[in-house]
């Protein structure tokens, strides 16, 4: 059984349609654990000690957020900031998160196509993340492509579904270990990865 | 029965033991309890006490003594200035219409003339020690009734001089006071000269305050005896005494005067808690002693007569009042609380009744049924104002609200805020700007007349009463702010509602860390101590003007804080492992201590490692 902690980042979360449904359809387990930033440190005073022991006792990161600028929200900025400590995290000794998988849950308003070369965003998603993966190998861990929910704005109800569903799924194969980890970094996004799987399944 | 003094002292404390925390718990002033307790160990029940009346007299007045000096202390010439208006004009009206009524009714009832003048100032005086224990207990000083109340009684403490000075001109015969232990000096003067001397004494306890007693009290602030001090204290209260004594003036009215003497002095704060641990002692003292001298022989033997003249006088008390607050503009309710709290006879008169005696100004038939009257009127009033309190102050404020909630659905709100002075209203805006309706209580008619107005829903009423929370939604509300002004009515609603309302969350508002370690172990676990955010904000400002940068200051903040709440639930533990220990000034010294020595261990920037390139610094400065 692996041990997956969400480190959630929202900070409007009642006006977030993608996101509630993707919260809803955490499966109910002692192996998952909900770490809803903006709920826990309204005033950015984050307890390091705290995050720190919990990052101590799971073995797999998410780091679930919109995707704002292209980037983070700035209380988990502040949540890197903090608690990926000098001698802990990373330098002489810092070895806590050595070997733990890490990636990214995103919701973004652009759909794929715009985030190209060719399109509007003229960078990748996997191109606007790489402070994050950068930061994961710093630390020794190992970056897995994102789950990408995109183009928030024009999906509609069942679309959000089918989603949850795969954010769903994949919590349950990770949380059981069965997945391969030459098989996902094949993959851009996981959703892909999710969409072989099942088809493989079929 | 009645032994010595030790003898005596068990019985009172027993006595006071048993029957004020009965009373307490019927939801009744302690008061009552103390009048209960003499009535029970007075000569006419137990008869364990006092076989004749005048000892216990005695004793009372020796109270009195102490508890004017106290009611002076707190008297500040510069408060009686703003209250002008009202001392002056409710006072003199209060005074001069009940004296003409209670004086022509004296004429009828075959009275001397003299009698008539002296009886009607003696019973138009109120009791300042029921009326204003009533109200600090309930916390109603500072509402409109309350400040009438207080400015009529201040009149009337202020008209005793003239009265007590008065009466020796109206002695129908030039006599001589022949009573044991109380030789005066003056007796042998002619009248006017009695006068003068009782005008001058009062000039000399005026003058020797500023140019004696003030110098005295600095030299022995000089020494840093702190029971040397209390002493002082005493000292002055038994001089004052003596002096009046001698030249054969009330005792208390002496006191009282000394105590407004001092009330501008820099003492006045030292003294004031210096003497308070007597203070709440003798005021019971006092009660008993008036409960244990309701003469019941006397009674049974005029009932009728005895009846009428209680309810007559109460009645025409209560009047007079209601009349006199029309004048001065109170909304009903606030007016009804006011007439009935004062409409009994004051402890001013037992010392007039005794003086009026003395000079032979009135028989002592008289003087014995006026005394009988006076206490049993003042045993009545804490029970008029129990019966207006729980049954007709509550109408004049629900009826109101009906009025106004006829045409609108009675949504239940999900919030009850009890207490609505700054700290609760500052919390009432806020909920009510981010659309939470929250339902008040409060028991100033005034501020629940004016939230009203604005549209607020507002029960008006004593938030410890079960009744109360329930009308108020408390068994479909979710939470309960508690934002009252103490911790005992705090600590009251608490145990009430996780008796009754076991499902309602309790925020509460305390006002140190020491209230606070009660509400930890009364269970509570949203706590909000007055003394935190707002010092450590001002401090953080504090670190700002000093040059600190906003954002280091403001982290240092958020860490003190978060590091104060955790000491705060360590030290509450510590404390419940020494739990005899009462929370006393000494224990406040050594938290202090603990605290202070704890912050040693404080490190601003304790969360911030982060942000601290040092430890990279060095790592790299190695590496090269």
């Amino acid at each position: 059984m692996n041990r997956i902690l969400i480190i959630f980042a929202h900070p409007r979360l009642e006006q977030s349609l993608a996101n509630a449904a993707l919260l809803e359809n955490i499966p109910e387990s002692g192996n998952i654990t909900f770490n809803d930033l903006y709920e826990l440190y309204p005033d950015y005073n984050i307890d390091t000690e705290r995050e720190k022991q919990l990052l101590t006792d799971h073995n797999i990161i998410i780091w679930h957020h919109p995707f704002y600028w292209y980037s983070i929200p700035p209380l988990l900025k502040q949540w890197l900031d903090m608690v990926l400590e000098f001698k802990w995290a990373y330098g002489p000794g810092g070895n806590a998160l050595k070997d733990k998988i890490v990636f990214n849950v995103i919701t973004s308003g652009g759909t794929r196509e715009v985030y190209r070369r060719e399109g509007r965003n003229r960078f990748t998603v996997r191109e606007f993340l790489a402070p994050l993966e950068q930061t994961a190998v710093l630390c020794g861990m190992k970056y897995f492509p994102p789950f990408a929910v995109q183009g928030t704005h024009k999906i509609d109800k069942a679309d959000r579904e089918k989603y949850a569903m795969d954010y769903q799924f994949l919590l349950r194969k990770f949380m059981n270990n069965e997945f391969k980890e030459e098989e996902i970094l094949k993959h851009e996004f996981l959703n892909d990865w999710i969409t072989v799987t099942n088809k493989l399944k079929v | 029965m009645s032994g010595g003094f030790l003898f005596q002292a068990v019985i009172y404390l027993t006595a006071a033991m048993i029957c004020v925390p009965i009373l307490k718990r019927l939801g009744m002033s302690s008061v009552l309890g103390y009048l209960a307790a003499g009535i029970l160990i007075g000569p006419f029940v137990l008869g364990f006490i006092g076989d004749e009346g005048s000892d216990i007299m005695h004793i009372a007045e020796f109270g009195v003594v102490l508890m004017l000096f106290l009611i002076g202390l707190e008297l500040e010439p510069s408060k009686f200035w703003l209250m002008r208006r009202l001392i002056l004009g409710m006072g003199s009206l209060q005074l001069i219409i009940t004296s003409i009524i209670v004086f022509a009714a004296a004429l009828l009832l075959g009275f001397t003339w003299q009698a008539a003048v002296a009886t009607g100032f003696a019973v138009a005086m109120s009791s300042t020690a029921i009326e204003l224990q009533y109200l600090k207990e309930k916390g109603l000083m500072n509402t409109s009734a309350g400040r009438s109340s207080l400015s009529v009684l201040l009149f009337q403490d202020v008209a005793v001089i003239p009265i007590l000075a008065l009466l020796p001109l109206l002695a129908i015969e030039v006599i001589s006071l022949p009573e044991e232990g109380k030789t005066s000096l003056i007796d042998d003067l002619p009248r006017w000269m009695q006068t003068l001397s009782v005008l001058l004494s009062v000039g000399v306890i005026i003058l020797s305050g500023k140019y004696v007693i003030v110098p005295l009290l600095k030299m022995i602030a000089g020494t840093r005896l702190r029971e040397l001090f209390v002493a002082a204290a005493l000292l002055i209260v038994f001089s004052i005494v003596l002096l009046m004594e001698i030249v054969g003036l009330s005792p208390a009215l002496g006191a009282f005067l000394g105590g407004v003497v001092l009330a501008n002095s820099e003492f006045r704060h030292e003294l004031e808690s210096d003497l308070e641990p007597f203070k709440g002692l003798l005021l019971g003292l006092f009660f008993m002693a008036v409960g244990a001298s309701i003469d019941f022989t006397l009674i049974f033997q005029n009932p009728l007569m005895i009846f009428i003249i209680v309810a007559g006088i109460m009645f025409l008390k209560a009047l007079v009042l209601l009349i006199t607050g029309k004048i001065f503009r109170l909304s009903s309710d606030q007016n009804l609380l006011f007439a009935l709290g004062l409409s009994q006879i004051g402890e001013f008169s037992f010392i007039l009744y005794s003086y009026m005696g003395d000079l032979k100004i009135l028989d002592e038939k008289w003087v014995g049924i006026l005394m009988a009257v006076t206490a049993i009127t003042m045993t009545i009033t804490p029970v008029f104002l129990l019966i207006n309190e729980r049954l007709i102050a509550p109408r004049f404020g629900i009826k109101e609200a009906d009025d106004k909630e006829m045409d609108t659905i009675d949504e239940k709100s999900k919030v009850i805020i009890a207490g609505f002075s700054h700290f609760g209203s500052t919390i009432g805006r806020f909920l009510r700007a981010n659309g939470v309706k929250a339902t008040i209580l409060d028991n100033d008619s005034e501020m629940v007349d004016l939230l009203r107005k604005l549209g607020f829903k507002v029960y008006y009423g004593d938030a410890t009463r079960t009744d109360l929370l329930e009308s108020a939604g408390a068994a479909d509300a979710k939470l309960l702010i508690l934002a009252v002004n103490s911790i005992n009515t705090s600590n009251e609603i608490i145990n009430n509602v996780k008796k009754h309302f076991p499902e309602l969350e309790v925020m509460v508002r305390v006002k140190n860390r020491f209230e606070a370690y009660d509400m930890i172990e009364n269970g509570i676990k949203s706590i909000y101590r007055e003394s935190l955010d707002t010092s450590v904000r001002m401090g953080m400002d504090a670190l700002v003007k000093l040059g600190s940068r906003r954002y280091t200051a403001f982290r240092a903040a958020q860490n003190f804080l978060r590091y104060d709440e955790q000491a705060l639930e360590k030290l509450a533990v510590h404390r419940h492992d020494k739990k005899e220990y009462i929370a006393s000034a000494r224990e406040a010294i050594e938290t202090q201590e603990e605290l202070l020595k704890g912050d040693v261990n404080f490190d601003p920037k304790s969360a911030d490692h982060a942000w601290d390139s040092e430890q990279l610094r060095e790592v790299l400065k190695k590496e090269s």
